[in-house]
């Protein structure tokens, strides 16, 4: 028998924290947070720049800055943490089971588990990007992590494939620390980062960024020594407009995954649009007692939105509400919508991602006829998550699915 | 009579602008709202950015401590302004919001730890 305790979550990032903070604001007795790494804040201790925190603080916050602020509220509050340690496994129960230097293999019992794993990286491999296996290709977190924890130049002349913001934001910081970048390509029409990275990071540097383009593949045998970019069309490589770079490094930034193994290896129903688990508009995956926020769910944009979401999932996995859960479903111009499940009885975030870029456009949720919410927008892009607030529906309001449409706006 | 051309930022509609004219003369198009305007006339006159980079710190459990301008500073200072951030060194403990550079090459604007970092 492990220690018993309300509420246990699973990673110290930014969903974790929220997540464990709310849980203690909601009246859990007994919070803990599980945390592999030797520090809490997950990625934001490697994003010194700012950004963070203007929705949740009133403040333009660097990522160490708001990880502190965060760690500070948990400490307050109560929240226990146990770091170095590595989660193996959710149980019914649920059960976690864990591992550290200090204890070994134990096991915590919780009336609410809360997952926070957030996301990883996709690979070179993963972007079809062929070639040679020289030192040099680095994902853009790995090459942010050695330039602003270990303080390394990763390379004196680098590609940057894929313009995520974490892959601009790296193009910056290589520039700034001495190093060449040759160019971001990105394989879409369209820049994947927000447009203040675009700005910020490469036009006030003079960085190129070659839009419809991506990276064939690798030269060198020890080193990286160029690789080949192509145009792109409708997703496949022009023939004959292929290029060799020179270059010492490639950086990888072709998007995130849900890191999920926990989820699926526990059994949760997941969502292939999102690549996390289904879940209710209080963040409950189909698992009994087990809730999921933050980058496990889908990938964010901005902390500030992992936060409020993971407050969510925090406050019900120590007071749970009751009430029935309708489906809510994407439709036209909508990837994905989060949660897919929505309560009724209480105000509900819903999240979503559009599929191309459109302007002028409204945002309305609907069951049936009856319009529950709209939003009007100048422009959407697929990089940029919307959000849109929904008042409490009663269950008897509800009589089908409800749908999130993205349509032209109506001239009137 | 310069001319810039902008992306504006304040939403994902990402507006193409186009700033024309010099000394409290100028001519903005391109902006689809009234706050792309001001956007693009700080843009024009004075743009600024808040410097963020990392100093070499000893006696802390990583070699690193990322620090930040306290606000935006003129945007031809950043590179000089890394470059002289990058000659110096910190000794462990740090506090978060500690002071590294009163005033950032003469512009006012302090430099501060962005991260607490304690000896060890």
């Amino acid at each position: 028998m492990g220690p018993e305790v309300d509420v246990a979550v699973v990673g110290g990032g930014p969903a974790g924290l929220a997540a464990a903070v709310a849980a203690k604001e909601a009246g859990a007795a007994s919070v803990v947070i599980l945390e592999r790494e030797e520090c809490l804040g997950g990625i934001l201790p490697q994003c010194i720049h700012t950004g963070f925190g203007l929705a949740r603080f009133g403040e333009d916050l660097t990522g160490p800055e708001y990880a502190e602020r965060y760690a500070g509220l948990a400490a307050e509050a109560g929240v226990e943490v146990l770091l170095g340690t590595t989660v193996l496994g959710l149980a019914p129960g649920p059960v976690l089971r864990a591992v550290n230097p200090s204890v070994g293999l134990f096991k915590v019992h919780a009336r609410g588990v809360v997952l926070a794993m957030g996301c990883r990286e996709r690979t070179r491999v993963q972007a079809g990007i062929g070639g040679t296996r020289p030192a040099g290709v680095f994902t853009a977190g790995v090459a942010q992590r050695y330039l602003n924890i270990e303080g390394c130049l990763p390379g004196q002349s680098a590609v940057i494939v894929g313009s995520g913001d974490v892959g601009l934001l790296l193009a910056r910081r290589l520039t700034l620390c001495g190093a060449r970048v040759a160019g971001v390509y990105e394989q879409l029409p369209y820049a994947s980062g927000l447009m203040r990275n675009v700005v910020q990071c490469l036009h006030d540097f003079g960085i190129p960024l070659h839009l419809s383009h991506t990276v064939l593949e690798v030269h060198g045998r020890g080193r990286v020594e160029a690789v080949t970019v192509a145009q792109v069309t409708e997703g496949r490589p022009v023939p004959g407009s292929e290029t060799v770079v020179p270059c010492d490094s490639l950086v990888v930034s072709v998007g995130l995954i849900p890191e999920n193994e926990l989820t699926r290896s526990a059994g949760a129903l997941m969502d292939t649009a999102t690549g996390g688990p289904v879940v209710d508009s209080r963040y409950r995956t189909t698992l009994p007692g087990v809730y999921a926020c933050g980058n496990v769910v889908h990938v964010h944009d901005l902390v500030d939105h992992v936060s409020a979401a993971a407050a969510v999932a925090g406050a019900d996995a120590a007071r749970p509400a009751a009430g029935p859960a309708v489906p809510i479903v994407a439709g036209d111009n909508v990837r994905y919508v989060v949660p897919q499940r929505l309560v009724t009885g209480t105000p509900v975030r819903v999240y979503c991602r559009v599929v191309r870029p459109q302007r002028d456009v409204e945002l309305a949720v609907c069951c049936g006829s009856r319009v529950i919410g709209r939003r009007r927008e100048a422009a959407v892009r697929p990089p940029e998550l919307l959000c849109l607030d929904l008042p409490a529906q009663s269950p008897d309001e509800l009589t089908g699915p409800v749908v999130v449409n993205c349509h032209p706006r109506e001239v009137a | 009579m310069g001319c810039t051309e902008l992306t504006c930022i304040l939403c994902p509609q990402g507006c193409q602008l186009t700033v024309a004219g010099r000394d409290g003369e100028w001519t903005i198009a391109g902006n689809a709202c009234a706050r792309g305007e001001g956007y693009a006339l700080s843009e024009a006159t004075d743009p600024r950015r808040v410097v963020t980079a990392t100093i070499a710190v000893t006696g802390a459990v990583i070699p690193r401590l990322p620090v930040r301008t306290a606000g935006a500073v003129p945007k031809g200072c950043v590179l000089p302004l890394v470059r002289e951030l990058h000659r110096l060194t910190r000794s462990a403990p740090v506090r978060l919001g500690e002071i590294i550079l009163p005033d950032a090459l003469g512009t006012g604007v302090a430099v501060v730890a962005s991260r607490s970092l304690p000896a060890g």
